[in-house]
């Protein structure tokens, strides 16, 4: 009974992030600006060879997503600072952890949202065959990015209530994301020409794995970094 | 509130902050134990066949990744300590063992690349032990950024635990991920792998940076230890100077 009043809670977190942000839109239209400049800007700087831009797309694909997707996080706390929101957010009673999986369920549609645009777009200006395994790669797509968000939400709780916020949350939080941006990557990579290896299904079952044991240490901890 | 500051007591501690007696000669042995185990490997191990003289740098190098990493079990240990039982001297242990770490971290780094030039004939290359290390370093260097930029002291202890202990967490995962995504390495160095001669100096080297970074550590934290003081000070005189202005505001 009481779990499920506090699923309830993070449903509100969520729909509460979620409804400010589709008022606005100001942020989500900032971040998926810079993700499709990021795809331009990669084109220029690897040279019109399609080839080689076929063989780069899965890795710019996700730093693109990376890049862009890291302004998102420090907003979903900062719109709270600002009015001293997040005090009273704390005030509620019961457990803290809805508020995190409540933000991180806001913070991953909004970057899957980003996704829907800058994927297709991606796979346009690359030339990358995206419908030869499209299952797959939405699969990828989503763990990859349940990653990215369940770290990037938990950093963002602590980043954005320094001095720097700005330059601390892409600080910690993208050495932390080697991991998931190396399956994530190699996976689409694999999706994308073919799969000649078969290695995709053990990248996606070992992003799976670091999905499970990120979210697991954040939750752990989300407690102190929030009181604090 | 102006005492002398060797009188300064931190919150929750009845001792006065003082030099601990044992730091200089412990200085002193550790710097001498450098000195002797360096020379040893300079002169009992005899030129590699292959490398020659190239290989003294791994009396340095292989000491400096031990002990980096112990540096960093040491973090996560005092960090796990710190969220436990929430007493200052954890967190600051931890900060002390992530700077001596880094540094070691960025050593080794350096050495390696300075080794594999001639070596391999790359100054860098894409392995599993050199990405991870070189992850290991930003994440560290993350949590010492995010040390410097939060004021709070409590914030920071319990933040930088946090990040810390996810940090350290992420080194095996690291790891674990760069060697599926590329390994072509070559075995590392233990004193398994070499001849006697190379084994006791790589060892005897390997005790004597132990002993340097368990100096450094406690220089560190006892030097961590009198800037909290010297914090605590700072915040008492500012709020004396605070209650005189509302004083002379009142009269006026």
């Amino acid at each position: 009974m009481t779990f499920r009043r506090e699923l309830a809670r993070a449903r509100a977190v969520a729909w509460k992030d979620l409804r400010t942000e589709r008022r606005s839109l100001a942020n989500f239209s900032g971040v998926l600006f810079l993700a499709l400049l990021m795809l331009l800007l990669f084109g220029f700087a690897l040279g019109p060879d399609a080839a080689a831009l076929r063989e780069s797309a899965a890795g710019i694909i996700w730093l693109a997503v990376l890049f862009s997707g890291v302004l998102a996080f420090n907003r979903s706390y900062q719109v709270e600072l600002d009015d001293g929101a997040f005090e009273t957010l704390l005030l509620y009673p019961g457990a803290r952890w809805p508020i995190f999986v409540g933000k991180l369920v806001a913070n991953l549609a909004f970057v899957l949202a980003v996704e829907v645009v800058v994927v297709p777009l991606a796979g346009v200006l690359f030339h990358a065959d995206l419908t030869r395994s499209l299952l797959g790669l939405c699969g990828v797509l989503l763990f990859g990015t349940v990653g990215f968000v369940t770290l990037g939400t938990f950093y963002a709780a602590v980043a954005s209530r320094t001095r720097a916020r700005e330059v601390l949350l892409p600080l910690l939080l993208l050495p932390m994301l080697v991991p998931v941006l190396i399956a994530a990557a190699k996976a689409t990579g694999a999706l994308t020409t073919g799969d000649v290896m078969g290695d995709a299904g053990s990248w996606i079952r070992l992003l799976v794995a670091f999905d499970l044991i990120f979210f697991t240490a954040s939750l752990a901890v989300y407690d102190v970094v929030i009181a604090g | 509130m102006k005492g002398d500051v060797m009188e300064v007591k931190l919150e929750g501690e009845s001792r006065a902050i003082a030099r601990p007696r044992w730091l200089m000669p412990l200085g002193l042995i550790a710097f001498g134990a450098l000195a002797s185990a360096q020379t040893f490997g300079f002169i009992m191990s005899p030129p590699d066949r292959d490398m020659g003289n190239l290989e003294k740098i791994m009396y340095v190098h292989v000491p400096a990744a031990w002990t980096a990493f112990v540096c960093f079990f040491v973090v996560f240990v005092e960090s796990v300590r710190y969220l436990w039982t929430s007493q200052e001297r954890h967190d600051l242990i931890a900060a002390a063992a992530a700077e001596t770490g880094a540094a070691l971290t960025a050593l080794t780094l350096m050495l390696g690349s300075i080794w594999g030039r001639p070596t391999w004939g790359v100054w860098w290359t894409w392995d599993a032990r050199l990405t991870s290390t070189a992850v290991l370093l930003v994440v560290f260097v993350g949590y010492l950024v995010l040390r410097a930029f939060t004021d709070d002291p409590v914030r920071r202890a319990k933040w930088s635990a946090a990040i810390g202990i996810l940090g350290a967490l992420n080194v095996p995962i690291v790891y674990m991920s760069v060697q599926w995504w590329r390994t072509l390495h070559q075995l590392q160095s233990s004193p398994h792998t070499l001849l006697p001669a190379y084994a006791m100096s790589l060892r005897l080297n390997g005790i004597a940076a132990l002993l340097l970074a368990f100096y450094f550590i406690t220089t560190r934290y006892h030097v961590a230890r009198l800037e909290r003081a010297n914090e605590e000070l700072a915040d008492a005189d500012a709020l004396v100077v605070t209650d005189v202005e509302t004083l002379e505001a009142s009269y006026v």
